[in-house]
């Protein structure tokens, strides 16, 4: 399709975008570079906006309204298809210890650089999301149960062995906690109760000693010996 | 949420507990109190409401799913006051769960759902991903089962997935062939302390509840050999009047 990019269509003249141009300017965000009121130019208003409202503005992440958006089209998803999908909760360990001694430019350093290590190490089509101060979470879309444990694990090592320079004479190794939860599948399941259940997760992995992944154990359909024992201890033998 | 018809799953872990002949004695049982309910049979793999109930269908769910019928041609009224959507034979082919099977169950449940009170549907037995699914369908559960050991155990392993992988948060025992008054109640308190020890709901409660006890009853033999529901057969029987509890504690 070819657009026009030449001077500006009269009707959209009558536009008035003053507001979202301060938005923009005040936000910092990159204004289009072409004849303004040119359609090309109006296509980058737009998309500068959608960017706004969908980015964390530190790391370029998905921001949390972004997150929770993508994470109720997951359950629609996973309600329809029955794929397996996990989200994962991360947190900085001891983020404050960061910001106390360093100073907060130097945490939003450490901020940036976790984003990065997220973001490169899982797929293109998985969200990768700031939803707090130092806490993340990715959204991993048809990922098997298998898996669960291998990408929650390669996050970890991959933080951990980073070496994060925060100045020419500041260099900062950090580790990170994280939870996950598989969603219930073909049910249409809420938002907030998945995101409930990888926070127990991630609550447990920093009660455990930080630095570590868990995941909440997948669903065993074997009834161990124990279990039976316990079943039939007290069953009533009285058959007539 | 959509509105309509109260959808209720009735399932068991172990096949031959009685799960359609609680299945369509239920369903008897709420239409005499004057409730509007369709039985579905979601048992693809080994349909046999049809048996029970001595129906001879013409257009069955096999039919809807090829599209040979319309949904309102399948549906037919069985003895007892209410109508059955019946799986029918042929429908081996979809006891895989495929994206279109899943569909095509969640679309017509969706259809039916807006013109009955009650909507049953009758799983098959075992922990498959289609039984699983179909369970998924309703609101509600019932799990039947027998005081047997090994019904038990496999009663147990299927609330255990359903606590946990559906998150459900309550459901239904149906104690089949109880051998005295009380027993049903005894397995539902000790399958609850059994969950309560191993099963992790992450954190939320989960409750099994005592929805019925159906007496082990010479009527009920019977009224099976001659296919005949046993509301009609014998509605003095033992049998009958739990089934009967059954349906008024749903009603509540």
């Amino acid at each position: 399709m070819t657009v026009p990019s030449s001077g500006p269509l009269p009707a959209l003249l009558e536009l008035d975008l003053d507001r979202s141009l301060q938005l923009l300017d005040q936000a910092g965000a990159f204004l289009p570079d072409a004849e303004p009121y040119s359609l090309a130019w109006l296509q980058g208003v737009i998309d500068a906006l959608a960017d706004l409202s969908n980015r964390d503005p530190l790391t370029g992440l998905s921001n949390r309204r972004n997150f929770e958006m993508q994470l109720t089209r997951e359950i629609d998803r996973v309600a329809r298809s029955g794929e397996p999908a996990l989200l994962l909760m991360l947190d900085i360990d001891h983020f404050k210890k960061v910001n106390d001694t360093h100073g907060h430019p130097a945490g939003d350093v450490v901020i940036k650089a976790v984003a990065d290590l997220v973001a490169q190490t899982v797929r293109p089509m998985d969200t990768v999301a700031r939803v707090g101060g130092e806490e993340f979470a990715v959204v991993l879309p048809n990922c098997s149960a298998s898996f669960g444990p291998t990408v929650a694990e390669r996050i970890r090592r991959n933080v951990a062995a980073a070496v994060i320079e925060v100045s020419p004479v500041l260099s900062l190794q950090i580790t990170v906690s994280l939870g996950g939860a598989f969603a219930p599948q073909w049910v249409r399941s809420s938002p907030l109760l998945w995101m409930e259940r990888a926070d127990r997760q991630l609550y447990r992995a920093k009660a455990e000693g930080r630095n570590q992944a868990c995941l909440e154990p997948q669903v065993e359909s074997v009834v161990s010996a124990d279990e039976k024992s316990m079943l039939f201890a007290v069953m009533p033998e009285d058959t007539p | 949420m959509s509105s309509g018809a109260r959808t209720v799953a009735i399932t068991s872990g172990k096949g031959g507990v009685g799960k359609t002949f609680v299945t369509a004695n239920l369903a008897c049982a709420l239409a005499a109190r004057g409730q509007r309910v369709l039985v579905l049979d979601a048992d693809l793999g080994l349909a046999n409401l049809d048996v029970v109930l001595n129906l001879h269908p013409k257009l069955t769910l096999h039919d809807v799913f090829t599209e040979k019928c319309t949904l309102e041609q399948a549906i037919l009224p069985a003895p007892g006051g209410f109508s059955v959507l019946l799986a029918g034979s042929g429908m081996v082919e979809y006891s895989r769960l495929t994206p279109e099977v899943r569909d095509k169950l969640l679309r017509i449940v969706e259809l039916v759902k807006p013109r009955y009170d009650w909507v049953l549907i009758d799983t098959g037995a075992g922990i498959s991903d289609v039984v699983l699914y179909s369970v998924s369908l309703a609101a509600d559960v019932l799990v039947v089962a027998t005081p047997e050991p090994t019904s038990l155990t496999d009663a147990y392993a299927t609330i255990k997935v359903l606590a946990t992988q559906q998150q459900r948060r309550h459901l239904g025992l149906v104690v089949n062939q109880a051998n005295r008054p009380g027993e049903g109640r005894t397995i539902c308190t000790q399958l609850q302390t059994v969950l309560s020890r191993f099963v992790d709901t992450a954190g939320h409660s989960f409750r099994l509840d005592l929805m019925g006890e159906v007496k082990n009853d010479a009527a009920v033999r019977q009224a099976v050999l001659r296919r005949q529901l046993l509301l009609e057969q014998s509605p003095g029987s033992d049998a009958s009047q739990g089934l009967r509890a059954l349906a008024n504690k749903l009603i509540g």
